[in-house]
């Protein structure tokens, strides 16, 4: 196993991937895809919540802590990066948004202190606080807002090097460029002690700390992460997908959607976390286009949503039941049937015998 | 054992001095004190309910004792946690197997070797070359650890999919990679059978021989208990009603009263 590892402790296959993917992303779709549809609506909305459903699938898929409020944690994000923009002269886009991240990380400490008393359901309803109270304190407060009264404000351009990043495709290499490299990051961690101690924690938290994992650090630490990550991805939702900014955008049922993509795509996989985002957000729209096209609109469109309510809440329930590791763990055995490297469990034999 | 050890029998490394514990009403051990020496192995035996597993939680700090005190290399613990405990050189296994289910054999076993990895997670995100060193070296380590034990062969199956001995051997595996002073092991051979019980004291003679690990074991098994320890602790009641090498204590009227009287197995 470890003799495959060429480069930085990542296999031949790890490498194959990796430029597979960033070959897509960089040439063949700018290249191939035309329509402005397709990067405005499609790419980018799912790239932007799949970065964000890789934060809750930090904390929750890898460290195991059943958090709910990755919106309020984008929110912050996102007006973090207007303010910065606003108010700090000259500031850089890649800064505002690392920073954005930074100040939305400080929140995800703050409401991951629950998780040190209480876990499951009621650390659920105890994570929502940050989602009331970020987006309750964006409302209350106007200077968030820079006082503004119309109730939307318009986002900055997005300035990189002097260049100003407008056309759909431009934000489109923006949102891929840093979505990437988070996701290395992300994979990197996880694969790594860091992210062993999270899993550890998850899987068995007694045990961890009696291998001097000191709980309070390692799920404060994931709290923060996963909130790094929501935060950069709610300023990339509002400054190359809504271009607007409202704290109406990042309310409960965006959360709950974030927390549904995890859920489906399987929890404890990056993968799964871009798979479940894709499913929730490509499901409706090709639901719409059934609707239209071979019924040609004779179905109306309330029954179409409220199907999709309840394919979504039947799905959860099956994933939640018979495959928790979600789509990705369908994947990879479809994969797995497809090429029969090795089956990992068929050393498994000799010491069953008595 | 008749040769010389390479690490003969030194001073106290544990000391346990007085401790009571009781949940509500029940006193699960009572004013009990014991020394345990420096590369020795040894066994804590006495029936269900004893309070030998009570013993061992507390010494690890997972159980605060409402009286006494714990020492370990003559420092006495005090407001301690697990975590610290950790830090300062023991660890454990425990009686009903608490590993990391979704994890594979060889990640569980390096999560044992966590205090002995110091990149943060910056350094681990951005793969900066102290941190894939440091991950390559512990990597290596825990493999010499997988396959001392020999398991080499399902180091890459998801430890939940194991069958009991098996998960046994990881659980000793994880401790064996914390390099700690001294173990405590909750009734490691506990379902095995004779040859995997062989097994486990092989192992467990080897590393104390090769690295005097000092040793604590549970263990229900008189026989494996007489073979490997040198030393004895008999715990009835959350008393101690014996103390010393395995023939003296199975000598002891008391001891044969209390316990070797109703044998178990
Ligand atoms: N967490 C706990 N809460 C309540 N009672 C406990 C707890 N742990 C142990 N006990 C009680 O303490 C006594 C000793 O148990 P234990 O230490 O598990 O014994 P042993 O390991 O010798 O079989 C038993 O009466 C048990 O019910
Ligand atoms: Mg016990």
């Amino acid at each position: 196993m470890n003799t495959n590892v060429v480069f930085m402790g990542y296999t031949r296959s790890d490498l194959t991937n990796l430029v597979v993917v960033l070959a897509l992303a960089l040439l063949v779709i700018p290249l191939t895809v035309e329509s402005d549809y397709w990067y405005a609506s499609i790419l980018i909305p799912w790239l932007c919540l799949a970065l964000a459903a890789v934060g809750q699938q930090i904390v929750m898929g890898y460290a195991g802590q059943l958090a709910l409020g990755a919106a309020g944690f984008m929110a912050a994000g996102a007006f973090a990066c207007f303010n910065l923009i606003l108010r700090v002269p000259y500031m850089p886009f890649p800064v505002a948004l690392a920073l954005s991240g930074l100040i939305a990380a400080a929140f995800g400490v703050l409401f991951g202190l629950p998780s040190l008393r209480v876990r499951g359901i009621y650390l659920m309803v105890a994570t929502l606080a940050s989602q009331f109270f970020i987006v309750w304190m964006i409302d209350k407060f106007g200077w968030f807002k820079n006082y503004d009264t119309s109730g939307i404000i318009t986002a900055q351009d997005i300035v990189i090097f002097g260049k100003t990043f407008t056309t759909p495709l431009e934000m489109y290499l923006v949102v891929v460029v840093v979505v990437a490299v988070l996701t290395i990051f992300a994979v990197n961690m996880t694969r790594g002690s860091t992210g062993r101690s999270w899993m550890a924690v998850r899987d068995m938290d007694i045990a961890a700390e009696s291998m001097g994992i000191s709980l309070l650090r390692t799920k404060l630490q994931a709290f923060a992460i996963s909130a790094f990550f929501c935060g950069v991805a709610g300023a990339l939702f509002a400054f190359t997908y809504l271009k607007s900014l409202e704290p109406v955008a990042f309310d409960i049922k965006l959360s709950f959607k974030i927390l549904f993509m995890v859920i489906l795509g399987g929890l404890g996989t990056i993968s799964g976390a871009f798979i479940g985002a894709a499913f929730i957000l490509l499901f409706p729209v090709v639901l719409n286009s059934l609707g239209n096209n071979v019924f040609h609109g004779a179905i109306d469109a309330t029954i179409i949503s409220a199907a999709e309510q309840v394919v979504f809440g039947v799905l959860i329930i099956v994933f939640m039941i018979y495959e928790p590791l979600g789509m990705a763990k369908l994947w990879e055995n479809v994969k797995q049937r497809f090429n029969f490297k090795r089956a990992p469990t068929a050393a498994l034999s000799k010491t069953q015998a008595t | 054992m008749v040769e010389a050890r390479r690490f003969p029998i030194g001073e106290p490394i544990l000391e346990v001095k007085n401790i009571s514990l009781r949940f509500g009403g029940v006193r699960a051990i009572t004013d009990t004190s014991f020394n345990v020496f420096r590369h020795e192995i040894r066994a804590i035996i006495g029936p269900n309910g004893a309070g030998k597993s009570s013993l061992l939680n507390c010494i690890n700090g997972i159980y605060k004792p409402q009286e006494g005190t714990i020492a370990l290399n003559g420092e006495v613990l005090d407001k301690i946690s697990p975590n610290i405990v950790a830090r300062k050189g023991l660890s454990r296994t425990f009686q009903n197997l608490a590993l990391f289910k979704r994890m594979s054999v060889l990640d569980n076993i390096l999560v044992g070797r966590k205090l002995h990895m110091s990149a943060n997670f910056l350094s681990v995100a951005l793969r900066l070359p102290e941190a894939v060193r440091e991950e390559r070296e512990n990597r290596a380590k825990c493999e010499e650890i997988v396959e001392f034990l020999e398991i080499s062969h399902i180091r890459d199956t998801p430890v939940g999919r194991l069958p009991y001995g098996l998960q046994k051997k990881v659980e000793l595996g994880r401790a064996l990679a914390t390099e700690a002073d001294i173990l405590l092991l909750d009734e490691p051979m506990a379902g095995m059978n004779v040859e995997e019980k062989r097994d486990m004291c092989r192992f467990i003679l080897k590393v104390n021989d090769e690295f005097g690990t000092t040793m604590v074991l549970i263990e229900h098994d008189m026989g494996v208990v007489m073979d490997i320890s040198d030393n004895v602790v008999v715990l009835d009641y959350g008393k101690v009603i014996g103390d010393g090498p395995p023939d003296e204590v199975r000598a002891d009227r008391a001891v044969i009263d209390a316990y070797l009287g109703v044998a178990h197995d």
